[in-house]
């Protein structure tokens, strides 16, 4: 067999952290690449530099493409070669049709004006080969997710591809249409379209690859071939997940008391496809004092679960009942979730954490804002006195409590971020990977805050995606995966390779 | 110590001055402009643009724009625009035209209903802004088109005047006198004085009150040099005016509303939350502001200052006429970009937007007093607001 492509020794690095270390990757040509680790090891940054994405020196290492050395510096540039990359979130206009989303910038025309039988025709094809049956004519957004994953490797074949890269193609279908995508993709093989799969779900991995490539933080760990050796999720587990936990997590000291929140029965719909459930009867507690991990791969609900709990911020037909303190509580908005002392910081901090034009003074008050004010006037020296409190008690790193959050740290957006909900004098505190893109000296810090908090006496709710992460702070993790929990271990008991196995397991079922 | 302190706080003192002054050239940068506007016509209209008379006149012209800037600032505060002003200000004064000189209503009862009938438009339209999240652009642009059409059914194509006189007085009147001084209105000059008094004492007390909590940000240079410049202006534009017939009242009504919706939006939980919601809505719904609420305030606020406004007009030309408030709008919303707003939300401030109606005004009296033609006018309007926008994007790159 000879190789399509060899990725030598790539090594890319962002500002403070090295994304990818001397990476490896040789696929054979006809082969199905599997390509596995966990959340944040590099898979995506490696296809990213393997697609142009990250233009040629910007990374160290060389790319070999059907035996010459290639270097992209764009997407176009990757595709012109037969390189084409089919992204977790699909890139189809939803209002156009079929046919005009296959040819979107590769347009079936003569001078500008768009011959329209030939791509009709063209299309009818390509849809037979990927065995959809749908008009051309039809609109995308009418189409389930299945079907628009269908209509992206149409795409990808009208434009003469040789190298198919599928991220987590199957992570939103059910399993009918993840089982159709597999046998397109072995019919593929058979006439010659190499692919890598990136993908969670081992069973579909070990169903269809050839070989596997593992990445754990940014190096390559293994390449193990299935046909000349047999292998077993454990291994591939044992790969993914197999580094040590020094001193990363300050040592808390838990003081649990009673069950303080609780969640019962939970059901969150997907708020365009209603039929969908992203949170499916999902029951929960964390007692005062207590850190709550919930684990679960990107996609699993958990973000989904927290903000339909806060003020129904997520979701539609949303079902369940939350008590505090044995009593049940309001949450359908976000002043009386608010109200009832539940808080919920985003994972998503620059989007719905800070209003980022205004400085740090501005945003620590402002989930409330009646603290820092009689009646409607607000009091500008409590406001200061409350910014530079939290500034002080968080280390914020900035010039003042005059700087715009825009031009502060991950880290210290973060702490912004905990610092307004701290101020909102929070019982339950739900944190959606708070840690995340921050550094580790900044990480630190933060599980010193929760530890603090817990000691307090309040309730928290760790959601996170990385599993040292909640190893180390918490008192009990939850495992979620395809919006339910599947799995509940007391710390003693929890280990990544349990939770991993967790996840998989039920990964058959998603 | 002294030395030691004063020779390690220059070159501190002197860094913090140039960083002042970069991230807040917008500020100055208007006020500055003003200025220098305000001299090139001057010179370039041989004084008379500073003429008592000119500059009452200036300030009576401007006042239904300023007083529409006030609110309309909040609207693009909060992120949204409203196209509709022009048409609902000329609708209420056709309204309140058919109201008085065809009903006979007394003024006060009139001057009540168009300001609750205005507000109601508001009303209406950040209904559909808020709760349906109709783009403001369309119902805007559709409530422009509606009231326009309102207004012309209610004065049948004819203009409706004249008004009583104690209506027309709100916009042409000046306030009383205490004392008879030839060629000096008093109590005008005293009120002006007055102002500029606790303006600066107001600044005053809240720079003690940062500066006993820790460094202002601003540099005393600038701080005092702008107290001095706000202070003798007001003074100055008072004594201009008190040598001609005094402080008109559509100036007190001004005043009022500016120093009150500067204060809403500083000073107040809601102010704060508008810009929140205009800085980021996400964030700002996902903190407990209720975003549909206050959007819809803004926009029943915006309906009534547009009614005021449109009381305002209908009482300086003394009637009502089918052309009233057309292409307002466009000055208003310009006044508010040119005073430092920004286009996508959360950014501007009450002042900034007065200034920015005033170039805008300024521009309009001293080049019709040159004698420059209507074509030219515009052409130059529109190059200043372009110039403006593009030196705020400018900033902003540079700051990024």
């Amino acid at each position: 067999m000879t190789s399509i492509l060899e990725m030598r020794g790539i090594t890319k690095s962002f500002p403070g952290v090295n994304a990818l270390e001397n990476v490896n990757l040789k696929v054979e040509a006809g082969e199905i690449h599997a390509l596995v680790g966990e959340n944040g090891a590099g898979k995506s940054t490696l296809m990213k530099v393997l697609s142009g994405v990250y233009p040629s020196g910007d990374y160290e290492g060389e790319i070999l493409f059907e035996g010459e050395e290639r270097h992209f510096h764009s997407i176009s540039d990757s595709e012109k070669c037969g390189i084409v990359i089919i992204h977790q979130e699909l890139a189809l206009v939803p209002l156009l049709s079929i046919a005009e989303n296959i040819f979107l910038g590769n347009e079936r025309a003569s001078n500008g004006v768009i011959d329209w039988s030939e791509t009709y025709r063209r299309t009818e094809e390509l849809l037979k080969r990927v065995s959809l049956k749908e008009s051309p004519r039809t609109r995308v957004t009418h189409l389930g997710l299945g079907k628009q994953q269908l209509v992206e490797i149409a795409k990808a074949l009208s434009k003469e591809v040789k190298l198919l890269i599928l991220d987590e193609p199957t992570s939103s279908l059910n399993e009918t249409d993840s089982q159709a995508l597999l046998k397109l993709l072995v019919e593929l093989r058979s006439k010659g379209i190499s692919s890598i799969l990136i993908s969670h779900k081992l069973n579909e991995i070990s169903q269809v690859a050839d070989r596997i490539t593992v990445l754990r933080d940014g190096h390559t760990v293994s390449t193990l071939d299935c046909h000349t050796q047999q292998i077993s999720e454990a291994d591939i587990v044992r790969d993914m997940v197999g580094r040590s936990l020094k001193d990363r997590f300050p040592h808390g000291d838990p003081k649990i008391g009673e069950v303080m929140f609780e969640v019962r029965n939970w059901t969150a719909h997907h708020p365009i496809h209603s039929e969908r459930k992203v949170v499916d009867d999902v029951s929960f507690n964390v007692r005062a004092g207590e850190v709550v991990g919930i684990a679960g791969l990107m996609g699993a609900g958990r973000t989904e679960l927290a903000m339909s709990l806060f003020g129904k911020s997520y979701g539609d037909r949303i079902s369940g009942e939350v008590l505090l303190n044995g009593q049940p509580v309001d949450t359908s908005s976000v002043p009386r979730a608010i109200a009832n002392r539940i808080c919920y910081a985003t994972e998503d901090r620059k989007t719905y954490g800070l209003v980022l034009d205004q400085p740090i003074r501005d945003n620590v008050p402002l989930a409330n804002l009646n603290g820092i004010a009689n009646g409607l006037v607000v009091d500008n020296q409590k406001e200061r006195e409350v910014a530079e409190r939290y500034r002080k008690l968080m280390a914020i790193k900035s010039s003042g409590i005059g700087q715009k959050t825009v031009n502060l740290s991950g880290g210290n957006q973060q702490k912004v971020v905990l610092s307004k909900w701290l101020y909102a004098e929070p019982e339950v505190l739900i944190l959606d990977e708070p840690t995340r893109g921050i550094d580790v000296g900044a990480k630190y810090e933060i599980y010193s805050i929760i530890n603090e908090l817990a000691a307090q006496g309040k309730a928290i709710v760790l959601i996170s995606s990385e599993m040292p992460e909640l190893l180390g702070t918490c008192d009990r993790i939850y495992v979620m995966n395809a919006g339910r929990f599947v799995g509940e271990l007391p710390i003693a008991e929890a280990s990544q390779e349990k939770i991993m196995s967790m996840i998989l397991k039920t990964g058959k079922a998603a | 110590m002294t030395d030691a302190t004063q020779s390690s706080a220059r070159p501190a003192g002197n860094s913090a001055f140039v960083g002042y002054l970069r991230t807040h050239m917008r500020e100055y940068g208007i006020l500055f402009a003003l200025i220098a506007i305000m001299a090139f016509f001057q010179v370039a209209t041989g004084g008379i643009l500073l003429r008592p008379v000119n500059v009452t006149n200036l300030v009576l012209q401007n006042s239904y724009i300023i007083i529409m800037a006030v609110g309309m600032l909040l609207v693009i505060v909060a992120g949204h625009i409203d196209l509709s002003v022009g048409s609902v200000m000329g609708f209420i004064g056709a309204l309140s035209a058919v109201l008085m000189v065809q009903f006979g209503l007394p003024f006060p009862v009139a001057a009540i209903v168009c300001l609750l009938v205005g507000a109601a438009i508001g009303a209406i339209q950040g209904y559909w802004i808020a709760y349906w999240k109709i783009p403001s652009f369309i119902v805007t642009l559709a409530g422009m088109l509606v009231f326009k059409g309102l207004m012309m059914v209610l004065l049948k194509g004819q203009s409706i005047g004249p008004f009583p006189n104690e209506f027309r007085l709100i916009a042409s009147g000046f306030i009383p006198d205490i004392a008879a001084i030839e060629g000096l209105h008093l109590l005008s000059l005293l009120l002006g004085i007055a102002a500029a008094v606790v303006l600066v004492y107001l600044s005053l007390r809240s720079r003690a009150k940062e500066a006993k909590h820790g460094t202002p940000d601003e540099p005393y240079a600038f701080f005092a040099g702008r107290n001095v410049l706000i202070a003798g202006a007001v003074v100055a534009l008072v004594y201009l005016l008190a040598t001609s017939r005094g402080l008109p009242n559509v100036l007190i009504i001004m005043a009022v509303l500016i120093a009150g919706y500067s204060f809403v939006a500083k000073q107040t939980t809601i102010g704060r939350r508008i810009y929140a919601v205009g800085g980021n809505q996400k964030a700002a719904k996902l903190s407990g502001i209720n975003s549909e609420r206050l959007t819809f305030l803004v926009f029943a606020n915006m309906g009534m200052l547009a009614a005021l406004a449109g009381l305002v007009f209908a009482a300086r030309l003394n009637m009502a006429t089918p052309k009233a408030g057309e292409t307002f709008e466009l000055d208003v919303i310009a006044a508010v970009f040119i005073g430092g707003a920004s286009m996508a939300g959360g950014v501007g401030t009450i002042v900034g937007a007065v200034i920015g109606a005033f170039i805008m005004g300024v521009m309009n009296n001293g080049m019709s007093l040159m004698g420059i033609g209507i074509d030219w006018q515009q052409m130059i309007k529109g190059l200043v607001l372009l110039a403006a926008v593009i030196f705020d994007v400018y900033n902003k790159n540079k700051a990024a």
